[in-house]
């Protein structure tokens, strides 16, 4: 059934372009940049049709624009405190709220010490177009893993989205270039921002620049500017 | 005539509780049935068309986290901060193992205990237990019989005998 999909897997798609299957349908997995239509799969974002296996389908594209999704770990910008909800900006369409008891060890009389204009890394509870998105700090098991308040001395920057899901690919040559180089400490929010702290701002400014930078590179060109700048930095 | 006219008794009071004695098995059913098309014709329900629950075989995925395996957000190196690389190693692994339990035989599980270590395990417990609820006075002398166990064995025990006739 899903033939003239697997046909078109590393091809360039097109908003518009439909899939419609005739043959008995067997399950079927469309990730972002796809989307269903009773029956059909229309495409709705200009990139290359991606697959993994056993029956699961996606547009790699490019864009800046950051659109919530859930289940997705983002860093936040806790823009202000109204009651019981922080409201927190995540670079989507729209504030996403995160309450107050959704950080680990948070009750009623213990509330977290949040401030606005903190540093959140948190995880989409609900990602909904048509409400207001929601954020957690903590999993399911009420653990906080490395979310909540952080970034104390560090640079926050923006990245394109295709950059950071490179970033974050399972053994990222990226990543595996740039922890050569010095110590330091990286997040990396799937909404396009990524925070370092090194031992210097030089250093810090250094990390931020060369992923900057890496957006539109191949890898011999970023190896070769990686080797520059490590022999000049150490 | 004047007989029929007679037993024509109207509905309502034929329907009543102590009019059933007397009534005949024909106009008894006739009475149910006309009840039944009263209820069920008061039985409303919403005159639309069937709801078709249709299997759908196309499921929408928003985050591109289950399509490309992405990894942890948090990163350190070279022991810059060593909470976040206890971390990362924890939650990177996590979805290594989940990864690698989908794959591997479910049925299969490792024994930690073996059979000799269970029995042996056991052999001692029965003792201990048994020590545990006998009154102060038994318990000496469940510790001897313990010695000769052997002897206590052939005591011969009081069951029913069936009688032979």
């Amino acid at each position: 059934m899903a033939d003239c999909l697997k046909d078109k897997v590393g091809e360039v798609l097109l908003p518009g372009d439909v899939f419609s299957f005739e043959s008995k349908p067997e399950k079927l997995i469309c990730g972002p940049g796809l989307r269903r239509n009773g029956d059909e799969i229309l495409v709705c974002k200009s990139g290359i049709l991606r697959h993994k296996q056993p029956n699961m389908y996606w547009i790699d594209s490019q864009q800046r624009r950051y659109v919530p999704a859930k289940g997705e770990s983002v860093i936040g910008i806790v823009t202000a405190k109204s009651g019981d909800v922080f409201k927190v900006d995540v670079g989507g369409s729209e504030l996403a709220s995160l309450s107050y008891l959704a950080f680990e060890g948070a009750t009623k009389r213990n509330r977290p010490n949040v401030q606005v204009g903190d540093l959140v890394y948190s995880q989409f509870i609900i990602a909904n177009k048509d409400m207001e998105p929601e954020l957690v700090c903590i999993d399911s098991c009420g653990r906080a893993n490395g979310m909540g308040v952080f970034g104390a001395g560090g640079l926050l920057f923006k990245v394109s989205l295709g950059l950071v899901r490179r970033l974050l690919a399972p053994q990222s040559e990226i990543v595996r270039d740039l922890e050569k180089m010095f110590p330091f400490e990286m997040v990396v929010g799937l909404n396009g921002r990524v925070w370092v702290k090194a031992s210097s701002t030089q250093r810090a400014l250094i990390v931020a620049n060369l992923l900057e930078s890496c957006e539109n590179m191949t890898a011999q060109q970023r190896q070769a500017l990686f080797r520059r700048v490590s022999d000049g930095a150490s | 005539m004047a007989s029929e006219n007679a037993t024509k008794l109207s509905k309502n009071l034929l329907r009543m509780k102590f009019m059933q004695r007397g009534l005949d098995a024909e106009v008894k059913k006739q009475l149910e049935e006309e009840e039944k098309r009263i209820i069920s014709d008061e039985h409303w329900y919403l005159d639309l068309p069937e709801l078709k629950a249709k299997e759908n075989f196309i499921i929408e995925e928003r985050s591109f986290v289950p399509c490309e395996d992405l990894v942890y957000g948090r990163m350190s190196f070279r022991g810059f901060n060593p909470e976040v690389e206890k971390l990362m190693a924890v939650m990177n692994t996590q979805k290594q193992a989940e990864e690698e339990e989908e794959e591997e035989d479910v049925t299969r599980m490792d024994t930690d205990v073996t059979d000799e270590e269970m029995a042996r395990r056991y052999e001692s417990l029965v003792g201990s237990m048994r020590r545990k609820f006998a009154k102060k006075r038994e318990r000496s002398s469940t510790q001897d019989e313990d010695v000769n166990q052997s002897t206590a064995e052939t005591k011969v025990k009081k069951v029913f005998l069936k009688p032979l006739d």
